[in-house]
C-alpha cells in the first residue's frame, strides 16, 4: 500500500516533470529563435541569410504557430472528445472576419476607434487586436455551440459529414457575402485588406515586424497549451476522454453526453476564432478563397500525425507540417528541380503527400509520432490481450 | 421494508415485439435481490429500463418517491442509480483511479473557469476526489492499480473495477448485470462475500442479474424470475428452488422436480 503510493508519486511527479521540462525546451527554442532573428540574422554571412530565406523564412515560423493554435484547438474536439470535425475551416473563418470587422476600414460608414494604433481620422472599427481577438474567440465559440447543438447528437461518421457540410457553407457565405439585402457581409471574394496592425506597449507592429509578433503567436500558443494541459487534467477533461473511450458507460457514470461534447465543440471553436484572428493579422487581410476544405484536412492530419490527445505530438504534428505547406516543399522542388533540370510543380503535390501521410499513419503508426503516453504503452504492451476486454 | 427502487407494471415492445410484459418489481431499502431467467426472458432490457437507456412502452419507474421513467441516463446515475455492465465497459486508456473518478463527474462542481485558473476550491476538490477514488479502489479490493491502465487489468479487476467506478456515484442501489461471469467457483464464492460488504457497509440496495444459480442462492433475499418477458414466479431463494413454472422455464415440460 505504502508502496503504490510512493510509486505513484513518483510517477506523477514524472508527469508533471516532463510537461515542465517540455514548456521550458520550448520556451528556450522560441526565445533562441526570436534572438537569432532579430539580433544576429543581419550580421551573419550572406550565405546563411539566404539559406534561412529558402529553407526557414521567419514568416513560415509565424505561420506555423498560427497552425499550432488552430491544431491545438482541434486536438481538444478530436483527440480529447473523439469527436471527428471535418469542417474546423468554420471557425477559423469566423475567427478571420472578426478581425477583418472590427480591425479594419472596412465598415467605413461608421467611425469607432478603442485601443486601436490606427489614427483616429481613418474610419472604420478599429479596436485593439487583443480586445479583436476575445470577440472572434467569442464570436466562432458561440456559432460552435449554435453548428454542434443539433449535430453533436449524430454518432461518429455522420457528425464528420455534418461538420464538414458546416466547413462548406461558412466559407461560402462569406465568399458570397458581398451583397446581403444591401450589406456588404465580408467584401466577397475581395477580401478585406489590410487589418490593423497590432499595437504591443506602444509600438506598431507592420508586415515586417516578425519578431513581435512571433513573440505574440508564441504566447498565444503557450497559452493553449496551458489551457489544453489543464482542463485534461480536471473534471471536464476526464469526462472527455470518457466520452472517446465509450459513449454509453460514459453517460451511465452520470456524464451529461450532450452538454459535455458541446463544451468541447465551444472550446475548440473558440481557439479556432483565436487561429483566425490571429492569421490575419499574419497575412494583414481576410480573403475568402483562402478557408477552403484543405484547411480542415491539413488540421486533422497535424492532429493525427502528431499523436491524437496529446499536446506535445500535436505541436510537433503542426510545426512540421506547417513548414512542410509553407517552405518544405517548394524549396524541396527547387533544389530537386535545378539538379535534375525538371520542371516539377511539387509544391501542387501537397495533398498527394498529406493524403499519403495520413493513409500511412494509419496504417503503421495509428498513434502518431508522438502518441498520449497512455495510448502508448497499451498499443505497444498489450496488443494481443483484447480478449481482457470483450464480452463473452 | 419500503421499497428504494420499484418499477411498475413495465411493458417495453421493440416494434411488436413484446421484450417485457407487464412485469412489477421491488428493490427493497438495503435489500439484495435477485433477477434471473433464462436467456432473452427480457433480463437485461429490464436493467436498461430501470437505467432509462429504453423508455418503457407503459409503465412506470419510481425511484427513492420520485418518478424517473422519462429521466435522461446520466440524470438517473446521478440521482443513485449505478450500474455494471455484462460484458465491462470501462474506460481503457484511462487508469482505474481515473476510471472511478470520472463517475464524480455530478458530484464535482469544478467548471471550465476554474479549472483553466486552478482555483484552490478546484485544488482541494480535486484532492479529495483524488482520495475518495483511492479508498474506494482499496475497499474493492484493487488499491494497488490505482496508476495502472484499465485495459490492462486482470479481468476479475476490471469487475472490480467497475463496481468501484459505480460506488464512485455515491449510488443507494447499485445494479450488477452477471457479475460472476468468467469467475471461477472460488472468486464467485468470495464475490458472494463482498456484495454482502457492499450492503452492509455503504447501505447500498443491490439487484443482481446472474445465471450462476450457487451465487443466486447464496446471495439473494428475494428472487424474481422472468421468462419470454413474464413474470413467472417472485420469493425467497428456497420458494424459487421448489417452484414448478421456474423448474419448466429453465428444464422446459415433463421433466421432473429436483433441480
Amino acid at each position: 500500500m505504502a508502496i503504490s503510493i510512493l510509486k505513484r508519486k513518483n510517477k506523477k511527479q514524472k508527469q508533471s516533470a516532463s510537461a515542465r521540462s517540455w514548456a521550458i525546451s520550448m520556451t528556450l527554442i522560441a526565445l533562441g529563435i526570436w534572438a537569432f532573428f532579430t539580433y544576429l540574422f543581419d550580421k551573419t554571412p550572406d550565405a546563411v541569410q539566404s539559406w534561412f530565406q529558402v529553407w526557414l523564412p521567419p514568416s513560415t515560423i509565424n505561420e506555423s504557430l498560427v497552425w499550432v493554435i488552430c491544431a491545438l484547438g482541434l486536438n481538444i474536439v478530436v483527440g480529447y472528445a473523439g469527436l471527428l470535425d471535418l469542417g474546423f475551416v468554420a471557425f477559423w473563418a469566423f475567427g478571420g472576419y472578426a478581425a477583418g470587422w472590427f480591425m479594419s476600414g472596412f465598415f467605413n460608414q461608421v467611425n469607432i476607434h478603442f485601443g486601436s494604433m490606427s489614427a483616429k481620422t481613418i474610419p472604420g472599427i478599429h479596436l485593439s487586436f487583443w480586445l479583436v481577438m476575445i470577440i472572434a474567440a467569442l464570436i466562432a465559440g458561440f456559432f460552435g455551440i449554435i453548428i454542434g447543438a443539433p449535430t453533436l447528437r449524430l454518432k461518429s461518421d455522420y457528425l464528420a459529414l455534418v461538420t464538414l457540410g458546416f466547413g462548406e457553407i461558412i466559407p461560402q457565405v462569406f465568399t458570397n457575402g458581398e451583397n446581403i439585402g444591401g450589406f456588404n457581409l465580408s467584401n466577397g471574394t475581395k477580401g478585406i485588406s489590410p487589418v490593423d496592425a497590432i499595437g504591443i506597449f506602444g509600438k506598431r507592429l507592420g508586415p515586417f515586424d516578425l519578431g513581435w509578433k512571433f513573440l505574440i503567436y508564441f504566447f498565444l500558443a503557450a497559452c493553449m497549451v496551458f489551457v489544453s494541459l489543464r482542463i485534461r487534467g480536471g473534471r471536464l477533461g476526464r469526462a472527455w476522454l470518457a466520452i472517446r473511450e465509450d459513449e454509453l458507460a460514459a453517460s451511465m457514470m452520470g456524464v451529461p453526453l450532450m452538454r459535455t461534447k458541446l463544451t468541447a465543440y465551444a472550446v475548440g471553436a473558440f481557439s479556432g476564432g483565436i487561429g483566425g484572428a490571429v492569421y490575419a493579422t499574419h497575412v494583414n487581410g481576410i480573403f475568402a478563397e483562402r478557408f477552403n476544405f484543405s484547411i480542415s484536412i491539413i488540421l486533422l492530419a497535424m492532429v493525427v500525425l502528431g499523436g491524437m490527445g496529446n499536446v506535445w505530438g500535436v505541436i510537433i504534428g503542426a510545426l512540421l507540417m506547417a513548414w512542410i505547406n509553407a517552405t518544405g516543399l517548394p524549396a524541396i522542388g527547387d533544389t530537386f528541380n535545378n539538379t535534375f533540370h525538371t520542371s516539377i510543380n511539387f509544391p501542387s503535390y501537397n495533398f498527394l503527400l498529406f493524403g499519403g501521410i495520413l493513409v500511412l499513419m494509419m496504417l503503421f503508426k495509428r498513434d502518431g509520432l508522438l502518441p498520449e503516453a497512455r495510448i502508448k504503452m497499451i498499443s505497444h504492451e498489450n496488443d494481443d490481450e483484447t480478449s481482457n476486454t470483450g464480452g463473452h | 421494508m419500503s421499497s428504494i427502487l420499484s418499477a411498475e407494471h413495465i411493458t417495453v415492445e421493440f416494434g411488436g415485439l413484446v421484450a417485457v410484459n407487464d412485469v412489477s418489481f421491488d428493490i427493497p431499502e438495503k435489500g439484495i435481490v435477485s433477477l434471473i431467467g433464462p436467456n432473452g426472458a427480457g433480463k437485461t432490457t429490464f436493467f436498461n429500463i430501470l437505467t432509462g437507456l429504453y423508455k418503457p412502452t407503459s409503465g412506470h419507474v419510481m425511484y427513492d418517491g420520485q418518478e424517473i421513467t422519462a429521466l435522461v441516463p446520466h440524470k438517473i446515475a446521478a440521482a443513485g442509480v449505478a450500474r455494471t455492465f455484462q460484458n465491462i465497459r470501462l474506460f481503457g486508456s484511462m487508469t482505474a483511479e481515473e476510471n472511478v473518478m470520472v463517475a464524480m463527474h455530478s458530484h464535482l462542481k469544478a467548471s471550465l473557469a476554474t479549472t483553466i485558473l486552478g482555483l484552490p476550491s478546484q485544488r482541494r476538490e480535486e484532492k479529495a476526489a483524488h482520495e475518495e477514488a483511492r479508498s474506494l479502489l482499496e475497499f474493492v479490493g484493487i488499491g494497488k492499480t490505482a496508476t495502472e491502465f484499465a485495459r490492462n487489468l486482470s479481468y476479475g479487476d476490471q469487475r472490480r473495477l467497475e463496481v468501484a467506478r459505480a460506488l464512485a456515484l455515491r449510488p443507494k442501489v447499485l445494479l450488477l448485470d452477471e457479475p460472476t461471469a468468467g469467475m471461477n467457483p472460488q472468486e464467485s464464492a468470495v464475490f458472494v462475500d463482498f456484495v454482502h460488504r457492499i450492503r452492509d457497509e455503504k447501505g447500498i440496495s443491490i439487484l443482481l442479474i446472474e445465471h450462476d444459480m450457487a451465487v443466486v442462492m447464496k446471495v439473494s433475499e428475494r428472487i424474481t424470475v422472468l421468462d419470454r418477458g413474464e413474470k413467472i414466479a417472485e420469493g425467497t431463494p428456497a420458494e424459487i428452488k421448489s417452484n414448478p413454472r421456474v423448474i419448466e422455464a429453465y428444464l422446459g415440460k415433463g421433466v421432473g422436480a429436483g433441480h
